[in-house]
């Protein structure tokens, strides 16, 4: 029963890692139905960015956090405004083709840079560290984890629903032209909205670099999660990534816990079978 | 000097031509109405003082200023709103945050506020917390008219704010025009309608296949002459 329990919370706070992945798509695919391929490897970026600040200037990897999101998001605000920009309209084709290139170049550039070594992000006594939850022992960097995602998905929403960038977010994903009218330029909110993404994507990559090693070619297989939690809670909905990025770490830590093999295995599976009851996830827009 | 100033636009399609130099003007305080059929070119002619369609800089002066290479959010910016055909209300807004959209390119302090506009259509504060899509249409209008007025434009374009509207509804939205004449925003009226737009323009055009076919106060424009102006002489 402990360890039922225990394997429980494990998957729960996994699964705020994979939310983490999956907000920063959400984001960029709700303001304006772009699906990122690329987002990955952005992610595995910022924690080589993370990184390297936390070798070269010694400093501590929270900080070196805080110092690499506004750098990311000035990269995505940068990426979108010259590049994807250029992307978007009425065929789905381009921006597709334009970031899976991009994600080709962010990986080569970085096994340039870095080598295929594999690294990790040093957060020194926190790795170990763990809480006693009753009768289990919860570690400390997976509690911040899941803390982190529930504050960004918290963040995202009240900026989504309570600030006037977040108004136009949503006005210009419903209509560029009209929202145009509204004084709004909708090639600088895409910006902003990647540079937002990118923020994310920076605090994602400080806990995959911190919790297990990686290497510029582990992306794509971040990103097949980060897109199963995102279609899963339903494409643009906040709060059902989160649910989505849960399911899916409590059905791979539950497959590890019956068969190891079976981790990544039995996290498809969750995915198909919550697409086959709910074709369009938990958590549907009324008006896609 | 005029307000704005259009002088000779032309404005196409690919490769077809919907304008074909179109000479108008609109003084500070003035309303005008433009009307005409149906593909007459009104709508275009909207469009592009809005920034929606991009023409020669200096087809378009607005005091002074060309604007027509301009995009639509600086032109909303420099206090040119519109209400678009099909009110266009954002669907994942709520009435409130339609209303208050409409101001975010442009921050002017005047005549009307959240408070006013409330003041103005009751039924929208009423409302307020719905999702726009819930209203109906001469409410969507109202909430379209208020979403233009909240960033408290020098000029106000309205683009066929009648159509598919109860005449008593018509009446209602037409009753803001005696208000905002005595805040002294300027004000072109696009209608299909000709009755309630004569009504309450100072002067009229008459649009037909992309050209102006005739000016003029309401008073001094025969039924007859407007009849030839919109449809073509008999």
């Amino acid at each position: 029963m402990v360890s039922l329990a225990d394997t429980l919370i494990q998957g729960v706070l996994l699964g705020g890692l994979y939310a983490l992945f999956a907000a920063g798509l959400s984001l960029i695919f709700g303001v304006m139905r772009l699906v990122n391929l690329a987002h990955g490897d952005l992610i595995v970026l910022a924690a080589f960015l993370i990184l390297t600040l936390v070798t070269a200037l010694g400093l501590n990897a929270f900080v070196a956090t805080l110092i690499a999101a506004p750098i990311m998001f000035a990269i995505g605000y940068a990426l979108q405004a010259q590049v994807l920009n250029r992307t978007l309209g009425p065929d789905i084709l381009p921006p597709l083709l334009v970031t899976f290139g991009l994600s080709i170049v962010i990986q080569n550039g970085l096994l340039e840079a870095f080598s295929a070594d594999s690294r990790r992000i040093n957060v020194g006594w926190l790795e170990t560290a763990s809480l006693p939850l009753g009768p289990i022992n919860v570690g400390v960097m997976p509690l911040l984890t899941f803390a982190s995602a529930l504050a960004v998905i918290v963040g995202l929403n009240q900026l989504f629903y309570r600030t006037a960038l977040g108004r136009a977010f949503r006005a210009t994903s419903d209509d560029k032209v009209t929202a145009s009218l509204m004084g709004i330029r909708p090639d600088r909110i895409f910006a902003t909205a990647t540079g937002i993404a990118m923020v994310v994507a920076a605090i994602a990559a400080l806990y995959l670099g911190a919790r297990a090693n990686f290497d510029p070619t582990i992306g794509p297989a971040r990103l097949i999660y980060a897109f199963e939690a995102v279609i899963i809670g339903g494409l643009g909905s906040m709060w059902g990534t989160l649910a989505g990025g849960v399911i899916i770490g409590v059905a791979q830590t539950f497959g590890a816990a019956i068969n190891p093999e079976w981790q990544i295995l039995l996290g498809h599976v969750a995915f198909i079978a919550v697409l086959l009851i709910k074709p369009r996830g938990l958590f549907p827009r009324a008006t896609d | 000097m005029a307000l704005l100033e259009i002088t000779d636009l032309t404005a196409r399609y690919g490769d077809f031509q919907a304008l074909f130099g179109v000479d108008m003007t609109l003084d500070p305080g003035e309303t005008i109405a433009v009307v005409g059929a149906n593909g007459a070119g009104k709508s275009t002619l909207m469009r592009s003082i809005a920034g929606v369609l991009n023409n020669a800089a200096d087809q378009i002066v607005f005091d002074g200023l060309p604007i027509g290479a301009m995009s639509a959010a600086e032109v909303m910016s420099l206090g040119i709103a519109m209400v678009p055909e099909g009110r266009r209300l954002f669907p994942s807004l709520s009435v409130e945050e339609n209303l208050l959209i409409g101001k975010y390119g442009r921050a002017a302090s005047g005549a009307w506020s959240l408070e006013t506009i409330y003041g103005l259509f009751p039924i929208l504060k009423e409302r307020r917390d719905a999702p726009a899509t819930a209203l109906s249409g001469g409410q969507q209008q109202m909430a379209a008219i208020g979403r233009a007025l909240i960033s408290n434009p020098r000029i106000l374009l309205c683009d066929e704010i009648s159509l598919g509207l109860a005449p008593v509804v018509i009446r209602d939205i037409y009753a803001i025009f005696p208000r905002l004449r005595e805040t002294g925003a300027s004000v072109v009226i696009v209608e299909q309608d000709i009755g309630q737009a004569l009504k309450v323009a100072d002067r009229v055009y008459c649009m037909m296949e992309g050209r102006v076919t005739l000016t003029g106060a309401p008073a001094e424009l025969t039924r007859e002459a407007i009849h030839a102006a919109y449809f073509g002489a008999p």
